[in-house]
């Protein structure tokens, strides 16, 4: 009940900060309507980080505690991570296109970074995917999401590093639009659209790591053998 | 003998065992020696006769022939372990899981060298580059890049030897994880190719040590995870 009413506080918010963000603040001078499109691409990128960070802290506390919980909640993580790693990208390039003047800069280094973010976790996601028995499936999951957090930072400096030495100018980052003196409607614009985003985050986040336990605990009783009807739909673990 | 020094015996004997087995033609790594060289033909076909960007794009395809038949290599040193159940008995060994890891990722490192020894002479014939006053700098950089791609390859491949979907799947991990690695590596080979004009070789060798590291430290501490499923 709580989480239906947290859905729909998040529904009402994310409609509220759209309409703000569309309607409420005046189009960029120098970018026009597309800089309407940063407000999603911000709040979008913040959580797909805050997502993989979930996983990386869920995944040590498997390996440490065995707690099927943990499990859950960094696969919920990942796949909402990925969700919101690919709209990230999404909105970016749609951005980029009116305003670099092309979909893809190989230049940004954050978005070369999420690009390999978005690789790293959907790799996560695919060994979940074949393997059957839900212990050692945590156990290999886990381990990737842990090299995947420590990749992540390497790939950041790396690609940073990479275009530091090679090119002189910088393109227009997402920063550099909000930093330097951004009149107040366009920080609350953006503000108001991270908390609508985190509200839909954390409704995402509740309902896909119900669902993980339910998994599991399905999983386990075919395995035991309480549920016949479910033990022929779930494969036996290999000996 | 220290624990250290026995730790580093059994890691030399696991390595060692699957030299043997490749100098005894079980041919983990030969095919895919074959393969390297093959890649380099091709991309030649691929980028045209052009002398000058043939020489160009020499670091990156050097690198990409290294790491797409690395992918093989060290998945095959695994998959052999398989066939015979070898892998469940090195897994009761009563020796430290680091030591195991240590040892496996010693023999893929064998593996990868052998690799950039044999694509480092077909780069130089086969797209003319010049690598005469770059040799030192460039075994540095080959030995610092094989040795890092064993150690996540290895930790992959224990990790992944068991699923079905084996063969797709351990490029699909391994390949954005070693993206900063094949970054670093192009461009310390480049930087060495062109005389370092930007004085930017000391940051990607530094680079290369601390993903070298940070890999080897987390294959360490989680391989035996794959192995006592």
């Amino acid at each position: 009940m709580a989480t239906r009413a947290l859905g729909i506080v998040a529904l009402v918010a994310v409609g509220g900060a759209t309409a703000f963000a569309l309607a409420g603040v005046p189009a960029d001078l120098n970018q026009g309507e597309a800089q309407r499109i940063m407000y999603i691409h911000v709040a979008s990128a913040w959580l797909a980080y805050l997502s993989f960070g979930v996983t990386a802290a869920a995944s040590v506390w498997w390996l440490v505690r065995r707690d099927p919980r943990a499990d859950a909640v960094a696969l919920a993580g990942a796949e909402v991570g990925v969700l919101f790693t690919a709209a990230t990208i999404w909105a970016g390039m749609m951005w980029g296109r009116p305003v670099w003047g092309t979909y893809w800069q190989w230049e940004d280094p954050r978005l070369t970074t999420t690009a390999l973010l978005l690789a790293l976790y959907v790799g996560y996601l695919l060994i979940r995917r074949l393997t059957d028995e839900p212990a050692r499936r945590a156990t290999r999951a886990a381990v990737v999401g842990i090299v995947a957090a420590i990749d992540i930072p390497i790939v950041h400096f790396s690609v940073v590093w990479w275009r530091g030495l090679h090119q002189g100018p910088t393109f227009m980052s997402p920063d550099t639009i909000l930093n330097p003196p951004a009149p107040g409607q366009f920080v609350a614009a953006l503000l108001l659209m991270l908390g609508a985003f985190s509200l839909a985050w954390l409704w995402l986040m509740v309902n896909r790591y119900r669902l993980a336990r339910l998994d599991w605990e399905a999983e386990e009783s075919a395995r035991r053998g309480r549920l016949p009807g479910l033990a022929a739909a779930v494969p036996a673990p290999r000996p | 003998m220290t624990t250290i020094a026995r730790h580093l015996a059994v890691a030399r004997a696991i390595a060692a065992k699957d030299l043997r087995a490749e100098l005894r033609g079980r041919q983990a790594v030969t095919s895919t020696l074959f393969l390297a060289a093959l890649t380099l033909l091709i991309f030649g076909f691929a980028l045209g006769p052009d002398r000058a960007s043939l020489a160009a794009a020499g670091p990156g395809l050097l690198w990409l022939a290294v790491i797409l038949s690395g992918v093989l290599a060290v998945g095959r040193l695994h998959q052999l372990e398989m066939e015979d159940g070898a892998f469940e008995l090195l897994a009761l060994y009563p020796v430290p899981r680091a030591a195991i890891y240590l040892g496996k990722a010693l023999g893929g490192l064998a593996a990868m060298v052998a690799l950039g020894a044999l694509v480092l002479p077909l780069t130089v014939i086969l797209y003319a580059i010049d690598v005469a006053s770059a040799l030192p700098g460039l075994v540095l950089v080959i030995g610092l890049g094989a040795l890092g791609f064993a150690a996540i390859g290895t930790l992959y491949a224990g990790l992944t030897v068991r699923l079905r979907a084996r063969e797709v799947l351990l490029p699909l991990l391994l390949l954005p994880v070693v993206a900063p690695l094949l970054l670093a590596a192009v461009s310390a080979t480049a930087s060495l190719l062109a005389g370092d004009p930007l004085g930017e070789l000391g940051a990607w060798l530094q680079l290369l040590v601390g993903y070298d590291l940070a890999m080897l430290l987390a294959g360490g501490l989680t391989y035996g995870l794959a192995l006592e499923e």
